[in-house]
């Protein structure tokens, strides 16, 4: 049985290098999608067999998914053919320290405000700055060895940490698990992996800055952080894009998994492009991320504030897997203009005494819709499992839309969950108390979103925060008064 | 400081002052008296630039400017304030945060630079044992969770950090029991200069006691109908305001 396995194997794969036509020598590709570009990314970072395999297997799958229609968007169509699935900046050599990354790219990320050498020296941040599909520069890895921490690119960890890799791939989203999550698995290009050996506490925030550059460039990012036993790691991933015009597709896939007693706290700061007031242009924002919280008494949490995008389509969720285990989410999302974010999480509770809790806070403006989706499930064998669900919506003005859809799937009666909603708008007598003390209309929408906001913002890093709370009042500039 | 001039205004639609005159300045204080939805906190909030008010006729100018033309942050920039009778609350805003900001904002009007923290946190500590406030009270979201009094002492305690030429304190001494009422008519006495002055707008003689107007005036039904020297006061205590009715004929 196991031999007719193996030769199965190896006549199908043979097939396919046959099929295998594509020029791997240049650096970018042409438009559209087929398995050959499957092959030849994966030929071009010059993957071992089982990464191909992953990919394949994810790829013949997508080609019979559909793309799923139950959030509340409005996506237009989207010619997976008209895309470019991979490109890479012209790389030159192995970077050893900032000075030799190209002054533009480094002006770039000035100009987002991450100054790259201040953190570096100041906040002690590891930074593995991300531009368009290639790692260009991955910083404080000495320090991180020391404790045997891997915090690298994917693609170099597959070269380096090539069973690490293998071992946890897909274990928290299987290649298959979506239609997003399979297209990025089939073409991802690169992205992060982080490991975090037993009993380690990594001393700093590690910290990635994505951003989308290339015209025509989907982003497919893949991102696997493990958190082997007794260890912890808090992991910060920020983004923001430039103007442009043409929609783009970011479809990407984050996995943490959590060993025993293991802690890791996932925060991020969404901020891609929009689109102008008139709903032209802006990101695509497919992204599938998972935590499973595999060992007994381990934690995850998501913290985030999302305020860019065109389309939001993000779940941010916890496998309660392991007993004792513990799950957060914590997530404001602001929409403006014609923003339409489908947003939320799911629990699901199958170890015992686990305990999940979500805080929710969208916000919306302008003619935007905004939609708290989250579900909550808790398993048979689930037994004293806890939920406490806190889903705030707050409008501004009267053309917005907030939307709550929670589900809830109890199959254990010792567990208690609770949700609680609250739809509120903002107050012209807040506003108008804000002006009379000096304060303008547009800080005082401001003052009073970071204030609704602050039970989320105060769960980000500082820095984090302070970044997010100047975020939270751009993006609603003009939304009021 | 302050000329009012025929001032008329509607609300929904429905017109609440109706040919308002008032002048102040400085180092007076004025007492605006008068029943129960006779317009006193409309002409607050008209002066103080609520939008939701609309002026339909007259004038007012503040330092010899158009305060009518100015967004209601700037007319508190130029130095007016108003004591809510109804203080909202902010939730998640830190009292601290908020009037950092509201004083930076000021500082930053008349060209000054901002406060650095510890200076401000100085500046508060002082104030705040002016208007004897819970020292907690500060670390709290914007009059989130404060009981009447202490929301009454917290604008006392704004005022007394933001020092405007022109106070207009709303019902001030409504919900405060006589101790509160002493320590609020205390501060504001304190805060009072040869060059600024106050609109005490109640409908009770009772805080009059404590801060002792040089003119009253009763508004009625959208007009002030009667001006006089503090015993006007007195006699609006003994007589009631029916006997203001009388004397509008109706
Ligand atoms: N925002 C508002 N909307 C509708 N009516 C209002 C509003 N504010 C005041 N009014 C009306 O205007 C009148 C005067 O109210 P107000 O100025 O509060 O009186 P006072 O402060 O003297 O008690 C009342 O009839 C009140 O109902
Ligand atoms: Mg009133």
């Amino acid at each position: 049985m196991e031999d007719q396995n193996k030769l199965l194997d190896k006549v199908t794969k043979s097939e396919y290098q046959y099929g295998f036509v594509t020029d791997i020598d240049s650096d970018a590709l042409g438009k559209g999608l087929n398995e050959d570009v499957v092959r030849w990314i994966s030929a071009k970072k010059n993957e071992p067999q089982f990464m191909l395999d992953f990919r394949l297997k994810a790829y013949r799958k997508w080609l019979e998914m559909e793309m799923p229609d139950w959030a509340y968007l409005k996506i237009p169509e989207i010619d997976y053919q008209d895309i470019i699935y991979y490109s890479a900046p012209k790389k030159k050599k192995e970077l050893e320290s900032l000075d030799e990354v190209d002054p533009e790219l480094l002006s770039t990320f000035e100009k987002l405000g991450i100054p790259l050498e201040e953190q570096k020296l100041l906040a002690g941040v590891a930074v593995d700055a991300v531009m368009d599909s290639v790692s260009v520069k991955t910083t404080f890895k000495e320090t991180l060895a020391e404790k045997g921490i891997i915090f690298s690119s994917f693609s170099e960890a597959v070269q380096e940490h090539p069973d690490l890799v293998q071992k946890y791939l897909g274990m928290a989203v299987p290649s298959t698990d979506n239609y997003f999550a399979a297209l990025n698995a089939a073409v991802f290009s690169d992205g992060s992996f982080v490991y975090i050996p037993k009993g380690v506490r990594c001393p700093m925030e590690l910290s990635t800055y994505f951003r989308i550059n290339a015209a025509n460039t989907g982003q497919f990012e893949r991102t696997l952080i493990v958190a082997d036993d007794d260890s912890y790691v808090s992991y910060l991933e920020g983004c923001t894009a430039p103007m442009r015009d043409e929609n783009q597709l970011h479809a990407a896939v984050v996995e943490i998994i959590a060993m025993d007693r293991a802690e890791v706290k996932y925060s991020t700061v969404q901020n891609w492009y929009p689109g102008d007031k008139n709903g032209k242009g802006g990101i695509y924002n497919f992204v599938t991320k998972r935590g499973l919280c595999k060992g007994e008494s381990s934690k995850i949490f998501w913290n985030q504030v999302e305020t860019g995008s065109a389309i939001t389509w993000k779940y941010p969720s916890c496998i309660l897997l392991g007993d004792n285990s513990v799950a957060e989410f914590n997530s404001v999302a602001v929409t403006n203009n014609y923003q339409q974010a489908d947003t939320g999480t799911k629990m699901v509770h199958i170890g015992k005494n686990t305990k999940s809790t979500i805080v929710s806070k969208g916000i919306s403006a302008g003619k935007s819709d905004n939609s708290y989706r989250g579900l909550v499930r808790v398993a048979p064998k689930a037994e004293n499992a806890r939920n406490f669900s806190q889903c705030d919506s707050l409008l501004l003005g009267d053309t917005c839309g907030a939307h709550t859809f929670p589900y809830i799937e109890v199959s254990n009666n010792s567990s208690v969950v609770e949700h609680e909603a609250t739809t509120s708008k903002i107050g012209e007598d807040q506003i108008f108390y804000c002006n009379q003390r000096g304060i303008s209309t547009q800080d005082a929408v401001g003052m009073i979103v970071n204030g609704y906001a602050r039970e989320v913002i105060n769960k980000l890093p500082m820095e984090f925060a302070v970044e997010a709370q100047k975020l939270l009042q751009i993006s609603l500039e003009g939304s009021v008064g | 400081m302050l000329i009012v001039k025929d001032l008329h205004a509607k609300v929904e639609g429905k017109e609440i002052l109706k040919g308002i005159n008032l002048e102040v300045n400085p180092g007076e204080v004025h007492a605006i008296m008068g029943p129960n939805g006779s317009g006193k906190s409309t002409l607050a909030n008209v002066l103080a630039g609520h939008e939701n008010y609309e002026v339909t006729k007259g004038e007012v100018s503040f330092f010899g400017k158009d305060l009518l033309d100015m967004d209601a942050d700037v007319r508190s920039k130029e130095g007016l304030f108003l004591s809510f009778q109804y203080p909202v609350e902010i939730p998640g805003v830190s009292m601290v945060n908020f009037l950092k900001t509201a004083l930076n904002e000021h500082r930053k009007y008349r060209g000054k630079d901002e406060l650095k923290a510890g200076d401000f946190l100085k500046l508060m500590k002082e104030k705040k044992e002016l208007v004897e406030i819970d020292s907690q009270l500060t670390n709290r979201s914007v009059n989130e969770g404060f009981s009447g009094g202490e929301k009454k002492k917290n604008e006392i305690f704004q005022m007394a950090m933001l020092e405007p030429k022109l106070a207009i304190l709303d019902e001030t001494d409504s919900g405060l029991d006589i101790d509160a009422l002493r320590i609020v008519a205390h501060g504001v006495n304190a805060l009072k200069r040869p060059d600024n002055a106050t609109i005490v707008v109640t409908h009770y003689q009772r805080l009059l006691d404590y801060i002792v107007p040089d003119f009253v005036h009763v508004l009625y039904n959208g007009r002030i109908v009667k001006s006089a020297g503090k015993e006007l006061a007195f006699e609006l205590e003994e007589k009631g305001y029916d006997w203001i009715k009388k004397e509008v004929g109706e």
